[in-house]
């Protein structure tokens, strides 16, 4: 306990510990997307992710989207163990077939009003695998996709940055 | 050990052996070729000689220019620094082989494997149920890696059949293939009497993607790209893999300077996925501070990847000669500076972990993997080290690691809190070695050179976060894929995870499986 005390006290807030003109960046961009959401899906945004066949990358930078670093979740938007909860899902990978039945129904899970946000290469084409016998390719062809997040694999950043865009194009 | 004395080596336990042919592909591999009636018995005398598991076994479809299906197993002389590679010839009609999964359980999900993807039936195996190509969406009697395959025909789909416990009591928890958190799809059926689990039976294939036809047909400059792409957190172990396979072929050398480099980066590589497992474990029993720390210090090495690469996951540094990227004064400078801070941050973190009692409790004989087992299974990697059995290809096949004082680290305990530890270790370990090697970093050397490739086949292999990640290699003479094998230690190891858990209780689930941190897209592949 009192190294885990020690550690809290010396390493204060850690967002202000990296440059501060990422730091002032992800403050920015990340305020905006908060005020949007609030008016957009009431206090908060749910996301559900879903891994079609990716290589773990993106997964690995979503996750770190939500480190203290980034804290994506001080701007009200979480990720959820249940689609039961979700107001977006995030889909990576080229859709494996194998994947293909439990993309669907975890679209088909998710309560109204809902949409499906792609993140990474692969899930906007199939990218490198596109030409393989085992991927179905773009989740466009499959679900209505409302936002693609670009990147092999988009940084933590990137992927707070393409949010705000979205939903303030949303809002007008 | 040469050729003759492998061979007269066979000839003790297989008096009237007689090989189709022998010779040293290079200076760490021998190729044996043998017919396929002594194939079994001397892939076993090798198994128990040496001992190895099955590191690798595979076909290579021949059709096209003798008529014949190519299945190699590889094995691994750990004392001789060698790998040994059978091979024997499968006629086109009818194509089988005895089975070697009733003797050597490390060849079960291999020649499974062979069977779905080039319909060569590994005779004698009492488990063929389809792997990655699942039988709800992939009809029988198409075999994508056979070199005729064009396209999915239609025909009759059928059902996966999972093992039943059945009795008073038992009922089965069917979880995933969409698991809660941010992760891989798998799906994990356990049978449960009471708390305790009595059978856990795992299910892959989710992120099949194809990735060894890809391969095929395209140039190997291309095809490190597409390398890199496998398996997302071991992007550069993969790279290294696949182009030492291209070097070896070209039968180049690459420069020291550049030798040096891969060895940083690999371990630069080893350093955030152990502190990404150790923080994963202390996340997944509800120790939510040293978890956040933990990928504080993950996000620092990610930047200092990006600072060096400019690529968080060092992507696009490898080339076939060597490396694209130099690390310069400045880069060594602040190399050393955040090493440092990354060092001390990290003992913070071992800090917080080893003096909480309930945490130590909880990962202290939790999935437990005996030696035993272990061997039996075939497990390689930091989970075989974990449970005792010394296996680092850094000990046995040096390269580069001969150059710097590399400690090669085993625990005896083989459960969860062994695991833990020797990820303490082997990060200290890592961030020594990168001090070393960055000291010796001459300014001004050459980082690459140009290579010719050969037609030709080769295995490349590097020692991974998770272990041993190894690559065969065939390019034609114009530089062509014509097969590319890859092997993840993953899936060595998923096996051992159904055995770990046994008698531990569903809600250990998540701490054995992130102390164990497989990889689903490198099993899938």
């Amino acid at each position: 306990m009192i190294y885990i005390l020690k550690n809290r006290i010396l390493k204060g807030i850690v967002t202000k510990h990296i440059g501060p003109s990422l730091s002032k960046e992800i403050e920015l961009v990340g305020l905006g997307l908060k005020s949007l959401i609030q008016k957009r899906f009431g206090r908060s945004l749910h996301i559900r992710q879903v891994d079609t066949g990716s290589c773990g990358a993106c997964e690995s930078e979503i996750i770190s989207a939500n480190n203290p670093i980034y804290d994506l979740q001080r701007f009200g938007i979480s990720f959820v163990a249940s689609p039961r909860h979700a107001d977006a899902l995030l889909v990576t990978g080229p859709v494996s077939k194998n994947m293909l039945i439990a993309l669907k129904k975890t679209y088909e899970a998710m309560p109204e009003p809902k949409f499906v946000i792609t993140c990474g290469d692969c899930a906007l084409d199939g990218g490198l695998f596109k030409d393989s016998y085992y991927v179905c390719g773009a989740v466009k062809n499959i679900l209505p996709v409302a936002l693609h997040i670009p990147g092999c694999p988009p940084s933590p950043l990137d992927i707070i940055q393409v949010l705000l865009t979205f939903l303030r194009k949303k809002e007008q | 050990m040469g050729c003759s004395e492998v061979i007269s080596n066979i000839k003790k336990s297989l008096p009237d052996f007689s090989a189709l042919s022998v010779f040293q592909n290079y200076a760490d591999e021998i190729c044996i070729k043998v017919s396929p009636q002594v194939f079994k018995n001397v892939c076993l005398a090798l198994h128990k000689m040496l001992p190895s598991p099955i590191m690798m076994l595979f076909a290579v479809d021949e059709r096209k220019f003798s008529g014949v299906f190519v299945v190699n197993a590889v094995l691994v002389d750990l004392k001789q620094r060698q790998w040994i590679i059978v091979n024997m010839d499968i006629p086109q009609e009818n194509p089988c082989f005895d089975s070697l999964a009733r003797n050597m359980y490390s060849a079960t999900l291999f020649e499974r494997e062979i069977k779905e993807m080039f319909g060569i039936e590994p005779k004698g195996n009492p488990n063929l149920r389809r792997l990655n190509l699942h039988d709800e969406v992939w009809p029988e009697g198409n075999f994508p890696l056979r070199k005729d395959f064009k396209e999915m025909n239609s025909g009759s789909l059928g059902e996966y059949k999972f093992n039943r416990v059945e009795g008073g009591g038992i009922f089965e928890v069917p979880v995933g293939p969409v698991h809660a958190g941010i992760i891989g799809p798998g799906h994990f059926r356990f049978s449960v009497a009471g708390e305790p689990i009595v059978n856990l039976e795992i299910r892959l294939g989710f992120t099949h993607r194809g990735v060894e036809k890809l391969f095929e047909g395209k140039s190997c400059v291309d095809a490190i790209r597409f390398a890199e792409c496998i398996s997302g957190d071991a992007v550069f172990a993969y790279s290294v893999a696949f182009v030492s396979a291209a070097e070896k072929i070209s039968g180049i050398l690459i420069p020291q300077k550049a030798a040096y480099l891969r060895g940083i980066f690999l371990e630069l590589e080893r350093m955030y996925n152990h502190v990404n497992d150790i923080g994963g474990m202390a996340l997944d029993v509800g120790f939510s501070f040293p978890a956040a720390y933990a990928s504080l210090i993950k996000e620092a090495i990610l930047q200092l990847n990006e600072k060096l690469t400019a690529s968080r996951y060092l992507k696009k540094v490898n080339v076939i000669g060597g490396v694209s990227i130099d690390i310069d004064q400045t880069k060594k400078i602040m190399l050393l500076d955040s090493l440092k801070k990354i060092q001390k941050d990290f003992n913070e973190l071992v800090k917080m972990l080893n003096f909480s009692v309930s945490f130590m409790d909880r990962v202290d004989t939790t999935g437990t993997l005996i030696r035993k087992t272990a061997q039996d299974l075939g497990v390689v990697g930091l989970i075989a080290r974990a449970s005792g059995i010394p296996a680092d290809l850094r000990k046995y096949f040096p390269g580069v690691y001969n150059q710097v004082k590399f400690k090669m680290i085993t625990r005896a305990g083989g459960d969860a809190l062994s695991r833990l530890e020797l990820r303490f270790y082997e990060f200290v370990e890592s961030c020594r070695m990168i001090e070393e090697f960055t000291a010796k970093l001459a300014e001004g050397l050459d980082i690459k050179v140009n290579s010719v490739l050969k037609q030709a086949s080769a295995l490349g292999y590097v020692e991974g976060a998770r272990g041993p990640v190894l690559c065969w290699l065939k390019v034609d003479s114009n530089g062509v894929i014509q097969r590319c094998k890859i092997v993840d230690p993953s899936s060595h190891n998923w096996q051992g995870l159904s055995y770990a858990v046994l008698g531990n209780i569903i809600p250990d689930f998540p701490l054995c499986n992130k102390s164990f941190n497989l990889s689903y897209p490198g099993n899938d592949l």
